[in-house]
Parts: C-alpha cells; structure tokens; sequence
C-alpha cells in the first residue's frame, strides 16, 4: 500500500525562519508530482533559490500540519521547474501545454501610470492550452508578496495590459498555459518593471489637438468680434419663439414652467440649462409673467434663483422675484417626473421650457405638456432624448443649438464670435470626415494602394 | 464682488479639471475638485430640504388646495430622514456583530430597505410604466403623413418596426437570395447602420464642438449668464 506524501511549501526567503504552508497531499512514489501539481500554483521561480520543498512522509496516513518538527521531513530540495514531469493530483501523468517561451513586461509609455503591459512569446505548439493566466507579484526588499490573478486572456492572444498599479511599486509578472489536464510550467519576467508615470498621456493627444484647434478658432473669432467684424449666425426659430412663448403666457395670465433638466451643476447641459434660464426669466420679469422653476438637484436650485434673481434685478423687478418659485423636489428621476407632471395637469402653465440634460422622463414631461395645450421648447445634448421632444414639442434645439443659445440671446459680439469659431470647427470636422470618406472608399477600390496607405497615416493622426 | 469670484472658483475648477484629463500631475488635483464637488452639493441638500419644508408647510398653513398632499409629503420624508439617520432595523454587520448600527442603513430587513423596496422601487415604476403610453402616443402624432418629410419618416419607421419582429421576417422572407437586401429585417438593419448611425453621429460631432465651446466661454469669463442675466 502506498502511504501519501504530505507536502508544504515556502517561498524560502529566510531559510531559518520559512512560511511553512500546506500544500497538498501525494500517495508514495510520486515524488515528481511534488514538484510538479500540489505546489505549482505558488511555484513561481524568481530564482532558483526561492523555493525549499519539504516533503514529509506519514506512514500513517495521518496529516502532520507540523512537518518542521517531524524527523520524516525532507528539506532543502531547490526544485528547478524544468525539470517538473507533469502529473496530476492522483499521481497519473498527465499531458499539460508547453510552457511560453519568454515572458516581457514594459512600462506603458505615455500614460498616467499604474499600468504595464506583458507579452510572451508562446511554444511553436500550444499543446491543448486554451488560455493564458497572466499573474502578478510585487517585489518588496523582503522579497515577493504573493501571486495575485491580473488577466485571464484566449490561447491566440499574447499581450495584456496589467492595470491598476503602484506607480511606486516594481513588479514580476508571470504566464502560464492553461488546459483542459493542467497548467504548464510557469513562465515569469526576469526582472521588476515600474509603472511609471509619465507628464502627458500620449493616447490623448489627438483629442488635445482637436480641443486646441477648435478653442483657438472660438478664441479668434472672438477677437475679430471684439475689434469689430460683424457676426452672421442663422436665424434659430425655437429661440426666436421664447418671447413669443412667453408673451403667451402674460396674455393668458398663466405661469411658465422652466425644467433645467434632472441632473447636477457639475453637468455642462445644467449650466446651458441655467444661462437660458436667465433670459427666460428677464423676458418673464420684462412682461411680468410668473416664472417657476422645479428642480431636482439643491445645487441647481441655489444656482437657478441666483440667475433668477439677477434677471430680475437687470429687469429694474426685483420687487417680483419670488425665490419660493424655485425649489427642490427630490433627487429621485421619476418623482420629480411625478411632481411636475401633476404641477403642470393642476396648474397648467402656458408656456413649458425644458433645458437642459434628460432621459427618459422626456417624453414623459413633453406629452404632459402638450396635453395640456402648453407652447413647449426644449433644448438638450442627449441625442437619444432628441427624437422624443422633436415629436412632442413646438420647437426643439438640438444638440448644438441647445449650446450655441446663451450666445444667441445675449446678442453680444464676443459670444456671437464664439459661435463663429465654433462653425469653423465643424467645417474643419466635416472636411476630415469627407477627406475620410473618400481615403476609406479608394482604400476599398484599391487596398494596396496609395489612398490605403493615407487612410492608415489619417487613423493614426486622429488616434482611431 | 458677487459675481467675480463665483466665476473666478469656475474659471479654475474648469481649468484644474480640463488639464487633469490630459496631464497626470494634475490628475490628483482634479479629483479634489470632484471631491469639493461633491461636498458642497452635500451640503446644498440642506438648503434643498429646507425649500422643501418652508413651501410645503406654508401650503399647509394657507390651507391651499391640494394641502393634504403637501402633509403626506413632509410626513414621508420625516420618516424616511428618521429611520436613515436612526438605522432602525439595521442588522450589525458581519465585521462587528455586537454593535446594532454597523450594517448599512438600506441593508436588508431594516426599515429604509424596507420603505425602498416596497414603496419607492413600486412607486418608481409605475411613473416608468407610464412612458410606454405616452411613447404610443407621441409615436401617433409624429407618424401623421401631413407631407413628403413626414411620410419618408413614416415609411422608414414602419421599416423599422416590421423589421424587428416576426412579421417582418414571414412577410418578406420569400424574397429570392439575390434580392435579400430588400428583406425587411437586412433594410432595418441597414437603416439603423448607414442612415441613424450618420446622423446621431453629425448630431454627436455637433454637441461635441458646442459642448467645447460652451465651455471655452464660461472659463474665459466670455458668458457669465449663468450667474445671471449677464448685464
């Protein structure tokens, strides 16, 4: 009868003082199984001084969780991985994958540390691995901290970037092939990479430039206002109908009801949301219609009634400024959409301005709204909400225009000149787009040709 | 003074948020700026529960119509506030299972789970189920072939529409191979690819540039209306 092995092992670091840890069991005369499948998931060789093997024999049976203090002990084998022979946990042996060939770790350039990329060269033949497990360990003047699991990626792929790490830290990394009997040997980096950071992140540039590009025309544009040089911009109806709407609801004698959208200050469709709001509400102040403004964030609530106020105070009314109109009702999206939906079926104001970022309480607001035979303008940058006001509502500013109001209304030079440079901006964006698609439709045609090869330089430039 | 340095904490928060997306050095700073964020609207909730209060409880003081309404309101959020802040039913935690307070307030069997649960997740729903409704009958008006614009965009949604369903499928499928391109289920798909993805993306390129240069206003100070009216 074979009696088991029981086996522990130490990453050994300190040979009088080990960690000694429990890590399997093995039936007599399978010594290699030792050095191969009960302790090979903390085999991970940094160098061949690392790992003390014990194997403590119990003729007994009995487990010994003591092996230091046993006299059948075996210690002091330096296991060398190569010479591992594959079996599994019951002795058998086994075919595992072959293990890869060189493993490299690099610090990502241009980043903002924290992550490192690792590639492996794999075995001619894979054997019948199926995936790799990508591990790391950090090394410490004490030594390694134990193997923590970093990716698990398909057999075919050999790069894998480790994020979420201590750019102060130097780390191992290790690969092994894993398959339906086992895992293959371990192969690990011969020496610490640091994720070091870098001062620019070099995968943003292309949109850098492209926010450089587009702040210096607005800039320039606003320059040439400033010195002078008349500013054409379109004629945009929905806000050409705000006097309107609001004059409607003077002559009705109704309120207006302003919803700058359900989200927070720090969301730049609030802060759009809240510079209409103040023209709403000088013209409101102007022809002496009350003006209510609900809102779902108490933050925006504070930043409403100071453009509010102002409005009113620029109006010479600030004798009609009630703050009460303007007030918080709760965080939560659908009852706020409660709310003013049943403000607007008891109260039923005129004219129903809905500014700012939304979702799918939209259509919600909007249908509300006009079923009770509100005049409705609504203004966002949510493209998916876009369709539901253009159905339900009398006038819409989409996307852009939604941006481009506050400069609109004010009517001043500066602004008017931003919305310029911002017009340039996207005849350059849509000269790209058409230089693109005729590259994309030559480099169909031609594959080999030269319009490929720019079409590949383009993608470059534009980081895509 | 009043306005100056309101748009002075912009025009830096702004800046320190805008570089920290580009140069990790400043990566930390940005997230202080979240951070200051996220304080300062905290601490707005108060001046928000209070709005709440003061219109409500003057609703209730003026016997104005629909007073009871306001009542069940402060009711609801008295509480809601009461049984958050007190973690009534809470469990302890598993970490320090003898203090009666160490599990989270929303944990289950406590009381604000509880309102969660069974009255707010409901409550909530019942708003959502709503849409579906007003879908239809929005989707009603829209489609109305008033013109040549209006019933191109009823055709291609009736496209659509057929093309995700099994009626799509039965009712162009005896289409030869050849012709499979004019299958309704590969026309939606194509719609949905070449001609929507065209236009939400010229839409999206538009926000884009307005998004950029609605900022470019508010950090150089150019628009200051939303402090105001801008006078």
């Amino acid at each position: 009868m074979r009696h088991p092995y029981v086996i522990h092992d130490t990453l050994c670091l300190d040979p009088s003082d080990p960690d000694w840890r429990f890590a399997g069991i093995v039936e007599k005369g399978y010594r290699a199984l030792v050095a191969r499948n009960a302790i090979a998931n903390r085999w991970r060789m940094i160098s061949s001084a690392l790992i003390l093997c014990v194997i403590a024999l119990d003729s007994s049976g009995a487990i010994d969780s003591a092996p230091a203090n046993t006299p059948s002990i075996i210690t002091g084998n330096k296991v060398n991985l190569s010479s591992k022979i594959p079996f599994n946990e019951l002795g058998q042996e086994v075919t595992v994958p072959p293990a890869a060939i060189s493993v490299q770790a690099r610090d990502v350039p241009w980043d903002a540390g924290g992550v490192i990329e690792v590639s492996w060269k794999p075995a001619p033949d894979t054997g019948t691995a199926t995936k790799w497990v990508i591990e790391r360990s950090e090394a410490l003047q004490t030594g390694l901290t134990p193997w923590a699991f970093v990716a698990e990626v398909p057999i075919d792929e050999t790069v894998v970037l480790a994020p979420k790490l201590s750019a102060s830290a130097s780390y191992f990394f290790s690969v092994t092939a894993v398959g339906p009997e086992g895992s293959s040997a371990v192969a690990t980096t011969k020496n610490a990479v640091t994720p070091e950071w870098n001062f620019f992140i070099g995968a943003k540039l292309p949109l850098f430039c492209a926010i450089l590009v587009v702040s210096a025309c607005v800039i320039y544009y606003i320059l040439a206002a400033r010195r002078g040089r008349p500013m054409k911009v379109r004629r945009i109806a929905a806000l050409e109908a705000i006097t309107d709407a609001v004059g409607r609801a003077t002559e009705m004698g109704r309120s207006i009801l302003f919803v700058p959208g359900i989200q927070d200050m720090d969301n730049i469709q609030t802060v759009a949301g809240i510079t209409v709001l103040g023209h709403v509400s000088k013209t409101a102040a102007e022809y002496d219609a009350a003006i209510e403004v609900p809102t779902s964030r108490s933050l925006v609530m504070e930043a409403a009634r100071e453009a509010v106020q102002a409005s009113y105070l620029a109006a010479g009314r600030a004798d009609a400024y009630n703050a009460d109109g303007i007030r918080y009702i709760t965080d939560e999206q659908f009852g706020f959409v409660a709310y003013v939906s049943g403000r607007m079926v008891r109260e039923k104001p005129a004219a129903c301005f809905y500014m700012g970022c939304f979702f799918a309480e939209s259509l919600i607001l909007a249908e509300t709204g006009n079923s009770i035979g509100a005049i409705q303008i609504a203004g966002t940058a949510e493209s998916s909400q876009l369709p539901f006001f253009v159905a339900a509502c009398d006038y819409t500013l989409i996307g852009e225009e939604f941006m481009a109001a506050s400069a609109y209304l004010s009517g001043e030079p500066d602004q008017m000149g931003s919305l310029k440079g911002q017009d340039v901006a996207k005849a350059i964006a849509a000269t790209l787009i058409i230089v693109g698609v005729v590259l994309a439709t030559g480099a169909a045609l031609a594959p080999q040709g030269t319009m490929a090869s720019a079409l590949e330089w383009l993608k470059g430039v534009l980081g895509s | 003074m009043k306005r100056l340095v309101p748009m002075w904490i912009a025009i830096v928060a702004g800046f320190v948020m805008l570089l920290s997306a580009f140069f990790p050095i400043t990566e930390s700073l940005g997230e202080t700026m979240g951070d200051v964020f996220n304080v300062v609207a905290a601490i707005a909730f108060i001046l928000g529960a209070g709005s709440l209060a003061k219109v409500n409880l003057a609703k209730i003081s003026q016997r104005d119509q629909g007073w009871g309404y306001a009542a069940i309101t402060l009711i609801c959020f008295a509480i809601t506030l009461a049984v958050g802040l007190g973690k009534f039913g809470v469990p302890p935690s598993a970490q320090f299972p003898a203090l009666g307070w160490s599990g989270e307030k929303d944990a289950e069997g406590s009381i604000f789970g509880w309102i969660y649960e069974y009255a707010l997740v409901p409550i909530t729903s019942t708003m959502f189920a709503l849409l579906a409704f007003y879908v239809a009958s929005a989707a009603f008006r829209a489609f109305r072939a008033k013109n040549l614009e209006a019933i191109l965009l009823l055709s291609t949604a009736f496209i659509v529409l057929l093309g995700r369903t099994f009626a799509g499928v039965v009712l162009t499928g005896w289409l030869p191979d050849w012709a499979s391109g004019l299958r309704l289920e590969n026309l939606s798909v194509y719609i949905m690819q070449v001609f929507n993805t065209a236009g939400n993306r010229a839409i999206i390129i538009g926000i884009a540039l307005g998004v950029t240069a609605t900022s470019l206003r508010i950090l150089l100070g150019v628009d200051r209306s939303w402090m105001g009216s801008g006078d």
